[in-house]
C-alpha cells in the first residue's frame, strides 16, 4: 500500500511562503509528477513528504496515518536525488545494502534482495565496484537500486534525470515506466521537464509559485489547460498566445487585433457570448495549424509572414510574424516555404483556447 | 606549465625552483652536516687552514651518543610524542563533532559562534600562557605531561574545528539525508557516512594539530621545570645550551631527530593530506 494525501500543506522561510495550500490525493500504485519551473515549490514538496523538511502547517498521511512528526527513516519511503548520492566510499552492494542494514534485515535476505534489484536493473557485475568507478547512467541504476532493495511503500525522485545527457535521459525515462509498471509501487517525481512529465506521470501536478495551477492525467493538461500558465508551459514547442477583441459581426464572434481578423467557431463562440467588446487571449497550439488551402474552408484562417524555417525532419516548425505577434507553427515536413514568404494557416476550430486576460483562467 | 622555448622553461622555472630549493633546504643540509662534524672542526676559527663549512671528511656519531647516553634525549623523545598524540586525539574529537554541529545543525548563532571559535585561535599564546599558568598551578598540574595535554587544545580544538567546519560543508547534504532515509538515525548518518567521507579532512586536521604540538614551546616552556619531563624543543635548547656556551653538535642531532617523527607522520599521509586541504569529494 502506498496512498499518500497532502492537505493544506503550506512551507514559508521566514518571510517567504514557499508552498501555498497544496492540497493532493495520490493513490496507492499511481504514478504522480509534480512539474514546474525552477523556485515553483515542487522539490519543497517532495521534501516535505519526505521528512526532510519541516511542514510550516497542514498535514501528511501515508496509508491513513499522519506522518507529520516522524523522521524520515519512519517513514517507509526512498527517495533518489538529483547528484544520485551514493555513498562514496562504500561499493555498490554496501550502497545498496546500507538501508538493509540499518533496519536490521538478517545477512542472506540482505544478499537475496540486494541481487533481485541488481538483476532488475542489469548492474549484477557492477556490485563490487566503486561509485567513482560507474558512469552516470550506472550511478543512476545503483541510486534507483538503493531506492528499490528496501520495497518502500512509496518512491521519490528529485528530478533524478537530470545530470544526464539526453540520450541516456530518454533511455532511462523508459526504463523508469517500465520499472514503476513492474514493481507498481506509488511514486512520486519532480522534474522541471514537461516531457518527462507527460510521459511518466499517471497524473501530472503543475505548480507555479507554490501553488497547485492544475492536477490532471497529461492528456487533459494538454487538451483542457485550467489557464494561461499550464496552457504554455505544457507541450513543445509552446503554445501561441494572441491577445484579442471579441466582437460581433453577422450573429457570429470574431476575434480580432492588428494582425488577425478570424471568425470564431461554434463552441469557443458560445463561451465567449459574455465577453463581446473585451479582450482575451487566444492560445493555439503549433501543431494546431496547418497551412490552409486543402482544409476545411470553415477553419477560421489567418496571414503571417515565414521569418525562420527550422526543419526537424519529421516537421517544418515556422516562426512567424502575424500581425504584432510571434507564432510558431508546426506543419507536415513536405510543406516547401521560404523566409519572408506570405503564407495563410488554418487552424483545427475544436482546438482553440481562450484564456481571460486578467486571471489568466482559461474561459 | 611553462609554454614555448627551453630558455624560458630554465628560466621560469627549473632555475626559480631550485633556488627556493635550496633556500628550503639548506637549514636541513646544515643541522645534517652539523650534528656529524666532530667538535674539533666545529670549534675551529673560521680562518683557519683547510677550513671547509659545507664538508666535513671526519662523520661522527659521538654527538648522536652524547645525546642518548648524556641527556635525557630518549624521555624528551617519549614525552613529546605522548603528550602530541594525546593532545591530537582531544583536539580531533573535539573537532570533528563541533566542526559537524557548526556545519551541519541549523541552530541560532551558528556562524557567529563558528567566528568566535576562530577567534580563539587567533589569540596570541605568548599572552594565553599568563592565565593558564594560573589555571595549571592552582589545579597543581605544573611540570606534569597532563599540564601541556589539557592546554594544547586551547589552541588546537579552534584549528581542527574551523578545518572540518569548512570539510564538512562540502560533503554533500544529500549523502546524509539519503541516509536518513535508508534508515539511520542522526548519530548513525554522521558516524557510517559523514565522518568516513570526511576522513581526509580529519587526517590533514590530525597532522596539522601533531605537528602544532610537537613543535610547541613557549607553553612547554612554562609549565614543565624539571629535565624528566621536558619535550623535546624545550629539552634541546634547555639542556645544550648552559650560559652561553652552545653544544652545537647534540644540539643539532637532537633538532634532527626531533624533526624526524614529524617528516614520517607528512610523507604517509601526504596523499590524503593534500586531498583533504583540497576538499575533493567525489559522489
Amino acid at each position: 500500500m502506498g496512498q499518500v494525501v497532502l492537505k493544506g500543506i503550506n512551507k514559508f522561510y521566514d518571510s517567504v511562503h514557499a508552498v501555498k495550500d497544496v492540497n493532493l490525493q495520490i493513490r496507492d500504485k499511481e504514478f504522480v509528477v509534480f512539474v514546474g519551473p525552477s523556485g515553483c515549490g515542487k522539490t519543497t514538496t517532495l521534501r516535505m513528504i519526505a521528512g526532510l523538511e519541516a511542514i510550516s502547517s497542514g498535514d501528511i498521511s501515508i496509508d491513513g496515518s499522519v506522518v507529520n512528526g516522524l523522521a524520515p527513516m519512519d517513514r517507509d519511503i526512498a527517495m533518489v536525488f538529483q547528484n544520485y548520492a551514493l555513498y562514496p566510499h562504500m561499493s555498490v552492494y554496501d550502497n545498496m545494502a546500507f538501508g538493509l542494514k540499518m533496519r536490521k534485515f538478517t545477512r542472506p535476505e540482505i544478499d537475496r534482495r540486494v541481487r533481485d534489484a541488481a538483476d532488475i536493473l542489469g548492474i549484477g557485475e557492477l556490485l563490487k565496484r566503486k561509485p567513482r568507478q560507474l558512469s552516470g547512467g550506472q550511478r543512476q541504476r545503483v541510486a534507483l537500486g538503493r531506492a528499490i532493495v528496501r520495497h518502500p511503500r512509496v518512491f521519490l525522485f528529485d528530478e533524478p534525470l537530470s545530470n544526464l545527457d539526453a540520450k541516456l535521459r530518454v533511455q532511462m525515462r523508459v526504463e523508469l515506466k517500465k520499472l514503476h509498471l513492474r514493481l507498481g509501487t506509488t511514486a512520486i517525481y519532480v522534474t522541471h521537464d514537461q516531457v518527462e512529465a507527460m510521459t511518466l506521470g499517471d497524473r501530472v501536478v503543475v505548480m507555479k509559485d507554490g501553488v497547485v495551477q492544475q492536477v490532471g492525467e497529461p492528456l487533459e493538461l494538454y487538451n483542457r489547460p485550467a489557464n494561461k500558465f499550464v496552457a504554455g508551459f505544457i507541450g513543445s514547442p509552446t503554445m501561441n498566445f494572441a491577445t484579442v477583441t471579441v466582437t460581433e459581426a453577422n450573429g457570429s464572434l470574431i476575434a480580432e487585433n492588428a494582425g488577425l481578423r478570424i471568425r470564431l467557431p461554434d463552441g469557443t463562440a458560445r463561451r465567449l457570448r459574455g465577453h463581446i467588446g473585451h479582450k482575451v487571449t487566444l492560445g493555439v497550439r503549433p501543431e494546431d495549424l496547418t497551412v490552409a488551402g486543402a482544409a476545411d474552408p470553415d477553419h477560421p484562417c489567418f496571414d503571417a509572414v515565414i521569418e525562420v524555417v527550422e526543419q526537424l525532419g519529421s516537421e517544418i516548425l515556422l516562426d512567424m510574424k502575424v500581425g504584432q505577434d510571434v507564432m510558431v507553427a508546426s506543419v507536415e515536413p513536405t510543406v516547401r516555404v521560404n523566409v519572408r514568404d506570405k503564407l495563410r494557416l488554418a487552424m483545427r476550430p475544436s482546438s482553440l483556447h481562450v484564456f481571460d486576460v486578467k486571471t489568466e483562467e482559461a474561459i | 606549465m611553462i609554454e614555448g622555448a627551453i630558455w624560458r622553461k630554465w628560466a621560469f622555472f627549473y632555475l626559480p625552483m631550485a633556488l627556493f630549493l635550496l633556500f628550503l633546504l639548506f637549514p636541513f643540509y646544515w643541522m645534517v652536516i652539523t650534528s656529524v662534524r666532530p667538535d674539533g672542526e666545529l670549534y675551529r676559527p673560521w680562518n683557519s687552514v683547510n677550513y671547509n663549512p659545507f664538508w666535513t671528511w671526519n662523520p661522527t656519531w659521538d654527538h648522536v651518543r652524547y645525546l642518548f647516553e648524556e641527556t635525557l634525549f630518549a624521555a624528551w623523545l617519549w614525552n613529546t610524542m605522548f603528550i602530541a598524540l594525546v593532545s591530537t586525539a582531544i583536539s580531533l574529537v573535539c573537532g570533528v563533532f563541533a566542526g559537524y554541529a557548526l556545519s551541519r545543525l541549523n541552530f541560532p548563532f551558528a556562524g557567529s559562534l563558528g567566528t568566535g571559535i576562530f577567534i580563539t585561535y587567533l589569540v596570541p599564546q605568548t599572552l594565553l600562557f599568563i592565565p593558564l599558568a594560573e589555571i595549571i598551578r592552582n589545579y597543581r598540574l605544573g611540570d606534569t605531561p597532563w599540564s601541556l595535554i589539557l592546554t594544547y587544545p586551547t589552541f588546537l580544538i579552534p584549528f581542527c574545528t574551523w578545518l572540518m567546519m569548512g570539510y564538512f560543508k562540502a560533503v554533500p547534504k544529500e549523502l546524509e539525508e539519503c541516509a536518513r532515509i535508508d534508515g539511520a538515525s542522526r548519530w548513525q548518518a554522521m558516524l557510517y557516512i559523514v565522518i568516513p567521507v570526511a576522513i581526509p579532512g580529519i587526517l590533514s586536521a590530525g597532522i596539522f594539530a601533531f605537528t602544532l604540538s610537537w613543535n610547541e614551546f613557549i607553553y612547554a616552556l612554562v609549565f614543565l621545570s624539571s629535565p624528566e619531563q621536558k619535550t623535546v624543543p624545550v629539552g634541546v635548547t634547555s639542556e645544550l645550551i648552559r650560559g652561553d656556551v652552545f653544544f652545537w653538535g647534540p644540539l643539532m642531532a637532537g633538532a634532527l631527530l626531533g624533526s624526524i617523527p614529524v617528516a614520517i607522520a607528512y610523507s604517509f599521509f601526504v596523499e590524503h593530506y593534500v586531498a583533504g586541504l583540497t576538499g575533493s569529494v567525489k559522489g
